[in-house]
């Protein structure tokens, strides 16, 4: 039976860097899914960042995402409209560990769908400090053939891991 | 940067256990919606079962909404759900208990930001064991520019018997770009 989960690339970092491009991602696939597990580089605060695009990145303000969170305390929630990317956890100070790894996901449905705006769905989620869940929006109708990740500030430490997946429906 | 590519099967030749996500049945909803959507004769060879749905529908609200669904069309008061749900300004949560349809795949009406359908990824868990309650675990949301709503559900449905068929009916009319997949998740 042909393959429907199958990884279409990976890496993991052997130096500190702030950015991780997938480019030239398939349109065979009905979804994708991103899992990433990040380090930091140093203790300073950071954003994860998504941002995509259909043969270059989008840098534009044509992003927005509405989140929930816990941090051990008490329950939240967020909203950023008109945003040139969609970032993840609403503290920046909750990611500051380099020894606990940041795990963010996005299940990014229906990417090659040239009708509708693209919805990016996940998870994040760091042990001491915060977990929580979003949903992102791309105000475009362009397939997906680019994803980034990226920090707001300090880089992704050695060691850190992407892994970008299809799923294909029948 | 180089990324690394990986070569299909490279995980079966690393000796990994082989785990096998299939597609089952797939629903693209076309010009003119649909009312309905069933998944029926569901084989009871997989351990787990994923759903993963887009879905707008014609109400013309601005709205964020669920679309009823039954298993194996069971009408009676066997569901009950949680949801925790953030809509950018605070934290909520409600539940619902002996209710007659499950609330598992999210909507958004015609009325909300154009071009956006809400996404929903739903795992259902030992759908096909005999001897255990049924459980649904939702992740779901719709974001609009300024507007929208992200949530976690768990939903119940309070029958041992194996899970055969998933419908969904919203009342109102799944419009076209409405997907609908699902998949089975077997364990070798």
């Amino acid at each position: 039976m042909p393959a429907t989960y199958e990884p279409i690339a990976t890496t993991t970092l052997t130096s500190s860097q702030s950015t991780v491009d997938f480019t030239g991602i398939s349109q065979s696939y009905t979804d994708l899914f991103l899992i990433c597990s990040m380090l930091a580089d140093n203790t300073t605060g950071r954003y994860a960042q998504i941002r995509v695009g259909n043969g270059s990145i989008d840098t534009g303000s044509n992003y927005s995402r509405t989140e929930m969170n816990g941090d051990g305390t008490g329950a939240g929630s967020s909203r950023d409209p008109n945003m040139s990317f969609i970032y993840t956890n609403p503290q920046i100070s909750d990611w500051v560990s380099t020894t606990n790894p940041f795990i963010l996901t996005a299940n990014f449905q229906n990417y090659s769908n040239t009708t509708t705006f693209k919805t990016v769905l996940g998870r994040y989620n760091n042990s001491g400090t915060r977990l929580g869940a979003y949903v992102g929006l791309w105000r475009s109708t362009s397939a997906i053939n680019q994803i980034r990740v990226f920090t707001s500030a300090q880089s992704f430490a050695s060691g850190s891991t992407f892994t970008l997946y299809g799923i294909k429906a029948a | 940067m180089t990324l690394q590519t990986f070569t299909l099967g490279t995980f079966a030749q690393q000796g990994v256990a082989a785990v096998s996500y299939e597609s089952i049945a797939t629903v693209s909803v076309g010009a003119g919606g649909t009312s309905t959507v069933t998944f029926s004769s569901i084989p009871a060879t997989y351990a787990h079962l994923q759903l993963r749905v887009i879905a707008r529908s014609n109400n013309a609200g601005n709205i964020i909404y669920g679309a009823a669904s039954k298993a194996n069309n069971d009408s009676g008061s066997n569901y009950t759900y949680h949801f925790l749900y953030g809509n950018g300004s605070s934290a909520q949560a409600i539940a619902a208990t002996s209710q007659t349809s499950l609330n598992i795949v999210t909507q958004v009406g015609n009325g909300f930001t154009s071009n956006v359908f809400a996404a929903n990824v739903i795992d259902i868990l030992d759908y096909a064991n005999t001897n255990k309650y049924k459980t649904f675990r939702i992740l779901s949301g719709a974001d609009g520019n300024g507007s929208g709503q992200i949530q976690f559900n768990s939903a119940l449905w309070m029958s041992t018997s194996a899970i055969n068929s998933i419908s969904f009916t919203g009342g109102d009319t799944f419009l076209q770009y409405s997907h609908f997949a699902l998949y089975g998740i077997k364990v070798a």
